[in-house]
């Protein structure tokens, strides 16, 4: 028997909007073998967090979005600078830049620690099942009244802002994505359009974070998008596609987190992580199944070429 | 006398003092707050006196011998296998498998707890985390091998999915009425200066298979991180050697996760070994030299962090090995950004010069009705003959031409006309004659058309080498006359503009 109330409904929409405003970043991620973007980010924004509240000192939750926005950024440029000039791989350089910058934010809190309590834990991660009692507004409609939560107001204002720039810029990101020289010689700068991407990817994982976590923003940026690279070669179905995946994640997610638990005794459990969970067994589900690169479809494929093998033999772009 | 007595005695007393809050409370990871047991309105960071730095420095105290022989043992290890990982583009593998811990360690406490058992026992939690470990690397080499999804969307994707079952789990056990999951967490964010005995035996364990695994394994891991494909074809079992690398990861990873924090274990497994990149082209020494620098930033943060104890041991640790990564980003004698520049501004003035000389010869040749027959003589070439042949305006030839003269190869210049010396006028011959003997090359043997091969030839004559030169001469019998070098013809017409 599923308990449904409305605080439900608020959680499963605040969460697909994070996840579809991650997804439709995270496809340009992948393509660009940048998928540990989100995690480094989520990281490196702790130093941004600890002099936003040195210099303002207070813990208002625009200053330190600011402070972790702008690290956030930095993460990206550093990371490029690494893997640029020092001729070091994307991937380490990423994990150099994070790690620094995690350590920087440690010894900064050491600093702001003896005045506040400035736990990382705290600050850095929402729960998603408390987004609905922080209510912004109220909105009346008819004879009801709607309390709207501000995670709610946030992640639509970012969802709308990937959402904006991605149309927006389809033709460039595509091009850049996956010809970045084809894209100079057309001439826009696709340098330009990586730092563009970039901040976006900052602002909407500092916004995630703060709204509804950390774990959503680090899998709803990959494995959406993943697993619509397994069922598409358009880069615009895949966009799509890796939207409604996350969509479905969220919902799921929140089914499974407040009725899996009670079959083995418990009550309920993380909404953020099962969302995460929800999505790698949506993937692992691609991986056997998916009708073109899925290990059934490859398989059958296999069986039909080894049971002809004339059509092979005659075919004339083959035999020679 | 008295005061003497007093020196004495606040001496003694910061060393008891040491002593005591030192080998708990001091050398305590500070990252977290909530652990804050020290003076709470105090921000200063204190100087140490003499006899701390001597302490530390001879590693007097048996805490911080601990910790400093710990960490730089493990940065060892690391900085190791870091090197394989850098290669094989991995270089986020420990932080895929530090978060693919968390779900082993929460399952391990709820088998433990639901056996009867602490829950916290640290063998178990141990081997929960290195067997979802294991599953979380054999997933990621699963996913690249089916799938056509890459390693860092596999990495990605293993690490939120793993990481989400964590959380999943931790939700339910701390909701458990034992409330007993409080030390869950210092697994992830780790204790790096409240090390104990036991961490240090399963540290020096870890980084001795490490150590023997990497030197028997040395060949096939290194054909595995350069050339996948042939070690596959010569019929060596290449996915048992990546399972065995990623394998050594996987320890390295629990074993540190537990011991100094998962910031640090990941910063240890990529910072030394690409700090060690900037310094060498060969692997072995690269290896090595990982080694030795991810020991040595070990060493030096835990000593560092004895002697401030208010600043925590992992963020030090992890701080001097990004201090020597950019140390050696910059003066790597390989591969560092100093050298490269150096190196590329050479070229770039080597390319300028020869283009300079070419232009100024073919000037001159042009003087002469028939360059086939009569000698090209020095004389004095027109600003604008040299401007037409090039895209560079006077400003830039000008710079060119004041170089060429500071070294002694222009006899005199103006805005008019170009006179080179003696010294030029044979360099300016020779460097054309290479660009001509290559052309003629590339025309005979690379089947490249005339009118297309001065860009070809421009690409490489600047790097021909005299004995490049040489074998050049031999393939061209027609120009091999040592004394008089004769030169050939262009094989096309010499037109202004083309670069």
């Amino acid at each position: 028997m599923i308990e449904w109330y409305a605080i439900d409904t608020w959680i499963v929409v605040t969460g697909m909007l994070c996840a579809m405003a991650c997804a439709v970043l995270g496809n340009f991620l992948v393509l660009r073998h940048m998928s540990m973007m989100g995690d480094a980010i989520s990281h490196a924004v702790l130093p941004g967090l600890a002099i936003a509240f040195l210099v303002t000192e207070s813990r208002a939750s625009f200053s330190m979005f600011v402070g972790a926005a702008i690290v956030g950024v930095l993460t990206a440029v550093f990371t490029q600078w690494v893997s640029r000039f020092g001729n070091v791989d994307r991937g380490a350089s990423m994990g150099i830049v994070f790690t620094t910058m995690f350590a920087l934010g440690l010894l900064l809190i050491v600093q702001a620690a003896d005045r506040v309590d400035l736990d990382p834990g705290c600050v850095l991660y929402g729960a998603i099942e408390l987004t609905p009692l922080d209510v912004a507004f109220e909105l009346e409609w008819g004879d009801q009244v709607f309390d709207i939560p501000r995670a709610f107001v946030t992640l639509s204002v970012v969802f709308l802002l990937n959402l904006g720039f991605v149309v927006l810029f389809f033709k460039e990101l595509r091009i850049s994505s996956f010809d970045p020289a084809l894209a100079t010689t057309l001439g826009f700068h696709s340098g330009t359009l990586h730092y563009l991407l970039m901040t976006m990817v900052a602002i909407t994982t500092v916004a995630s974070f703060e709204a509804v976590g950390s774990i959503i923003v680090i899998a709803m940026l990959v494995v959406p998008a993943a697993t619509a690279h397994l069922l598409t070669d358009r880069l615009s179905t895949m966009v799509i596609l890796s939207m409604g995946i996350a969509a479905v994640c969220a919902g799921l997610g929140h089914l499974a987190a407040i009725t899996l638990p009670r079959l083995i005794g418990f009550e309920d459990t993380s909404t953020s992580g099962m969302m995460a969970v929800v999505s790698g067994g949506l993937f692992g589900l691609t991986v056997v199944f998916a009708p073109r690169y899925g290990l059934i479809a490859k398989k059958m494929s296999q069986n039909t070429l080894s049971a002809h093998p004339r059509d092979v033999s005659s075919n004339p772009t083959v035999s020679n | 006398m008295s005061r003497s007595f007093l020196i004495l005695f606040i001496l003694l007393w910061h060393a008891v003092a040491f002593e005591t809050s030192g080998s708990a409370a001091v050398l305590h990871d500070h990252a977290r707050p909530g652990h804050e047991q020290q003076s709470i309105t105090n921000r200063e960071i204190e100087w140490p006196s003499k006899a701390d730095l001597a302490r530390v420095i001879f590693l007097r105290d048996y805490n911080t011998r601990l910790v400093v022989v710990s960490a730089s043992l493990l940065g060892t290890a690391c900085g190791l296998i870091g090197g394989f990982l850098l290669l094989r583009k991995r270089s986020l593998m420990g932080d895929t498998l530090s978060h693919a811990t968390l779900p082993g360690i929460c399952l391990a406490f709820l088998v433990l707890t639901s056996l009867g058992g602490s829950g916290k026992s640290l063998g178990g939690l141990l081997v929960g985390a290195g067997l979802t470990g294991v599953m979380g690397f054999l997933s990621v080499l699963a996913i690249r091998r089916v799938t056509r999804i890459k390693d860092d969307a596999a990495m990605g994707i293993v690490l939120s999915v793993f990481f989400g079952l964590g959380v999943v789990l931790l939700g339910m056990i701390q909701k458990m009425p034992e409330g007993s999951a409080a030390g869950l967490e210092s697994f992830i964010y780790g204790k790096t200066a409240s090390m104990v005995l036991g961490d240090f035996f399963v540290i020096s364990g870890v980084t001795i298979v490490a150590l023997l695994v990497c030197m028997l394994l040395f060949k096939e891991f290194r054909m595995l991180c350069f050339d996948e494909g042939f070690a596959a074809t010569q019929g060596w079992p290449v996915a048992l050697l990546d399972a065995i690398m990623l394998g050594l990861v996987t320890i390295v990873t629990v074993a540190g996760l537990q011991a100094v924090g998962l910031i640090l274990v990941i910063a240890f497994l990529i910072t030394p070994a690409a700090a060690a990149r900037f310094w060498t082209h060969r692997l072995s020494t690269m290896l090595v030299l990982g080694a030795f620098i991810g020991g040595l930033s070990g060493w030096i943060g835990a000593a560092l962090s004895g002697l401030f104890p208010r600043l925590p041991a992992g963020a030090i640790i992890v701080l001097v090995a990004a201090s020597l990564f950019l140390l050696s980003m910059f003066f790597g004698t390989a591969r560092g950004v100093l050298v490269r520049y150096l190196r590329q501004t050479q070229l770039k003035r080597k390319i300028g010069r020869q283009h300079l000389l070419r232009a100024a010869y073919e000037a001159l040749e042009a003087q002469v009705s028939d360059p086939e027959r009569a000698r090209v003589e020095n004389q004095r070439i027109p600003m604008q003959d040299l401007l037409s042949s090039r895209s560079w305006d006077l400003k830039v030839l000008k710079k060119e031409i004041r170089s060429a003269y500071d070294d002694a190869l222009v006899d005199s210049y103006d805005d008019e006309f170009l006179v080179l010396n003696e010294v030029g006028f044979v360099e300016a011959a020779k460097v054309t004659r290479n660009h001509r003997l290559w052309e003629l090359y590339l025309i005979e043997n690379a089947d490249i058309a005339p009118n297309h091969v001065d860009r070809d030839a421009d690409a490489v004559e600047h790097v021909l080498g005299e004995q490049l030169v040489e074998e050049l001469e031999k393939l061209l019998p027609a120009y091999q006359d040592a004394r008089n070098l004769p030169m050939p013809g262009s094989p096309h017409p010499i037109q202004g503009g083309v670069e």
